[in-house]
């Protein structure tokens, strides 16, 4: 009797040693993330990840995209060490890179092939030549089309539009008498809202945040005549109400009808060909976003990426989950299990060279034309000490962005006229700059 | 005649209540009716009010995507835990300011008010790093401290006002009688305040149920509630609306049901003392 609850106490310590040890072999990567499509099927996916690696399990924390970027600094910031892999954008990756704040993905497996990235989206994500993040989607801004109201108001929208093409096919098409208003573009106050579009519609005019020692160019003619013309263009045939309009406000407007033009993100491509969630699915027409002579189109970059924060206890494990999600492979899993039209755009040269992809995606050939003209070291014509395409790369740029977003969404309400808007971008840039140190005198 | 006007009178009040407390309810009720719409139709211009496709998928969606059991485990523990915890240092703390105040028991209440005066942003560092070298992240134990800290002024001053309608003789009498301090408080004054400690029950579990503040800063995944849950359905791309409103819908829910069957008491102990 003695020997056999041994036996069994044995056993039993046995088990548990091994349950034991089994746990401790088993790491959890705890990613944040924000809610967007892709985001969502990743999710759904990552079986095929788990079965591959059981000793890796994942929790997911999804936030909205400001709340997510708040949690995510201060953790970084404070070396909490509660993510192991974090969303963030082509704004946060420089600036967090050069502050040591994210382990660099020098050493990806060979088979990931990292020079298969765009050159673009690549450099967005690089600190002098190494990658400190890896691009899950990228995406530029186009010019999205009513085909079916052009064609009825005898105007062509061509491929490679300038802004006064853009101009005569707003005023050809508007037609508020029937709830139908020839452009809608972004109003809303925010960096990553209206900031967004006007900074490429200003670099697109040949205007640029700062010169070459960092003061303010909002004084400038080319900033002028961008707002200007923004203004002209809204107030004449933009939606009423356009100050509070952002992406998804302008979204909902373009697919119940509303819009003849619609200049925003390239993802937008597939919501509005959307025949579930678009009354327009089958009318519209893509183009590059316009120009004004200058060499720069109006349109920007921006890649969602995964990223490691240096405080995480498992590198080497997130290391391989980044190397899945981002992988060739992972685009495979999701064109056999959702089809061509769903996998992540615009981070790999093979993807569009991928006929099946081009054939699913009608705004395929468009999208990666937006994303090779943008250039994250030279946005504009003239020379800049920053980087970023619709934004400057520096940690004071989400305050100022938003305040100068402030004036010329006022400015778009009627609140203030164009040079009373710009004379006080110029103020608040001014003093943000020479408090932060980077205006000496 | 003196009582067709009063009958009228009644009816302007009766619609007049009505209006005001639709008008209350109105965002609830949006975000209940969006909730069983389809995406397109929650975002549809102008806005349609009941003949929609009604469907539960958004639930079905939203339990599916980030499931629900553990975020609502997690708000009934933080908002019940601190709730308790307050109050259990709160009502010796009320008991000594209405029955033993001191020369500075206004100031100290005063004081203790002040704090929540101050924006929480302003002390989020500090606690972030506190809690880091404590082990104190994304831990329920945490957030009771935390929200039982944050609604303590409230649950004091609360307290203190229903203790001070009591009138101390009858305190006194069981003094005399031979009551110990523990069974003064506990057989003679509880049970005497008892719709003022419930109110404020009530009240500090609505508070801690809704903070959101620190409930998302300071949780990952472990002890992330029901604040949390909604957060992830708000999106910067994309058609959300429908899916946020179900989620919203099932985060409040348990706590309007709550609101609804103990409304005697709150409404009992918030005009407690009103007539004298």
């Amino acid at each position: 009797m003695i020997s056999t609850t041994r036996a069994l106490l044995g056993a039993t310590a046995l088990c548990a040693f091994g349950t034991l040890a089994a746990a401790q072999d088993t790491v959890t990567l705890t990613i944040a993330t924000v809610n967007n499509g892709d985001m969502v099927r990743m999710q759904g996916l990552t079986d095929d990840f788990t079965s591959q690696h059981p000793d890796i399990q994942l929790e997911w924390v999804t936030l909205e995209e400001n709340v997510l970027r708040q949690n995510v600094t201060q953790d970084i910031a404070t070396n909490g060490g509660q993510y192991d892999v974090v969303t963030i954008g082509t704004y946060e990756v420089p600036i967090w890179g050069k502050q040591g704040w994210l382990a660099p993905l020098d050493d990806l497996p060979a088979d990931y092939d990292v020079d298969d990235l765009l050159p673009s989206i690549r450099a967005g994500l690089s600190v002098d030549g190494t990658l400190y993040a890896a691009p899950f989607y990228g995406e530029s801004s186009f010019v999205m089309y009513r085909k079916d109201l052009a064609e009825a108001a005898g105007v062509t929208i061509p491929d490679q539009p300038t802004w006064d093409d853009i101009r005569k096919a707003a005023e050809a098409m508007n037609d508020p008498d029937n709830g139908v208003y020839g452009i809608c573009l972004r109003g809303k106050a925010g960096w990553g809202e209206n900031m967004a579009f006007l900074t490429t519609m200003a670099n697109s005019y040949g205007a640029r945040w700062f010169d070459e020692n960092w003061k303010p160019q909002f004084d400038s003619p080319e900033w002028k005549a961008a707002i200007t013309d923004y203004l002209d263009l809204m107030n004449n045939y933009g939606p009423p109400g356009a100050s509070s309009n952002g992406f998804n406000e302008n979204l909902t407007l373009f697919q119940q009808g509303k819009c003849g033009m619609w200049i925003d993100a390239t993802v937008a491509g597939s919501f509005v060909t959307d025949p579930n969630n678009s009354t327009v699915a089958d009318k519209v027409g893509f183009a590059l976003a316009p120009d004004a002579g200058h060499g720069r189109r109006a349109n920007w970059l921006w890649a969602w990426s995964l990223a490691i924060p240096a405080s995480s206890d498992a590198i080497p494990q997130a290391k391989e989950f980044i190397a899945w999600a981002t992988g060739k492979g992972y685009t495979e899993l999701v064109a056999n299990s959702e089809g061509w039209a769903n996998v992540p755009p615009g981070t790999r040269t093979s993807l569009y060279e991928n006929q099946d992809y081009l054939s699913a995606a009608p705004f395929a050939q468009m999208t990666i034309d937006s994303i090779n003209a943008a250039d994250p070291n030279s946005p504009t014509e003239q020379p800049v000490p920053y980087t970023g395409v619709q934004f400057v790369a520096i940690p004071e740029f989400q305050g100022l962005g938003t305040s100068v977003g402030q004036e010329f969404s006022a400015a778009l309400a009627g609140e203030k006229s164009v040079d009373e808007a710009l004379a006080a971008a110029q103020d608040v840039a001014t003093q943000t700059m020479t408090e932060a140190g980077y205006i000496t005198q | 005649m003196a009582r067709a006007v009063s009958t009228q009178r009644k009816a302007f009040n009766t619609v007049v209540a009505w209006g005001v407390a639709l008008l209350i309810a109105f965002p609830i009720i949006w975000t209940v009716l969006t909730s069983f719409k389809p995406e397109p139709q929650a975002v549809a211009t102008p806005p349609i009010w009941l003949g929609f496709d009604w469907t539960t998928k958004n639930y079905h969606d939203v339990v599916q995507q980030r499931g629900y059991f553990s975020f609502f485990l997690n708000s009934v523990i933080i908002a019940l835990g601190s709730t308790a915890l307050g109050l259990l240092i709160a009502i010796p703390a009320a008991w000594s300011m209405a029955f033993v105040p001191g020369r500075r028991t206004r100031d100290l209440l005063m004081w203790m008010l002040s704090t929540k005066m101050m924006p929480a942003v302003a002390v989020l560092t500090p606690l972030y790093l506190i809690f880091r070298t404590l082990g104190l992240l994304d831990s329920r134990l945490g957030l009771v401290v935390v929200l039982m800290l944050i609604n303590l002024p409230i649950i004091v001053w609360m307290l203190y006002t229903y203790f001070k309608e009591i009138p101390g003789e009858i305190l006194e009498a069981a003094r005399m009688d031979g009551a110990s301090l523990w069974n003064e408080i506990l057989y003679v004054l509880t049970p005497m305040a008892i719709p003022g400690i419930a109110s404020t029950l009530i009240l500090n579990i609505i508070l801690a149920w809704n903070e959101a503040f620190w409930t998302i800063i300071l949780t990952v995944t472990d002890a992330a509630p029901l604040t949390k849950f909604i957060s992830g359905f708000s999106s910067p791309q994309g058609l959300f609306y429908a899916k946020l409103s179900a989620a919203s819908t099932m985060a409040i829910a348990p706590i309007l049901i709550m609101g609804w069957f103990s409304q005697k008491q709150l409404v009992r102990g918030l005009t407690f003392g009103a007539v004298k």
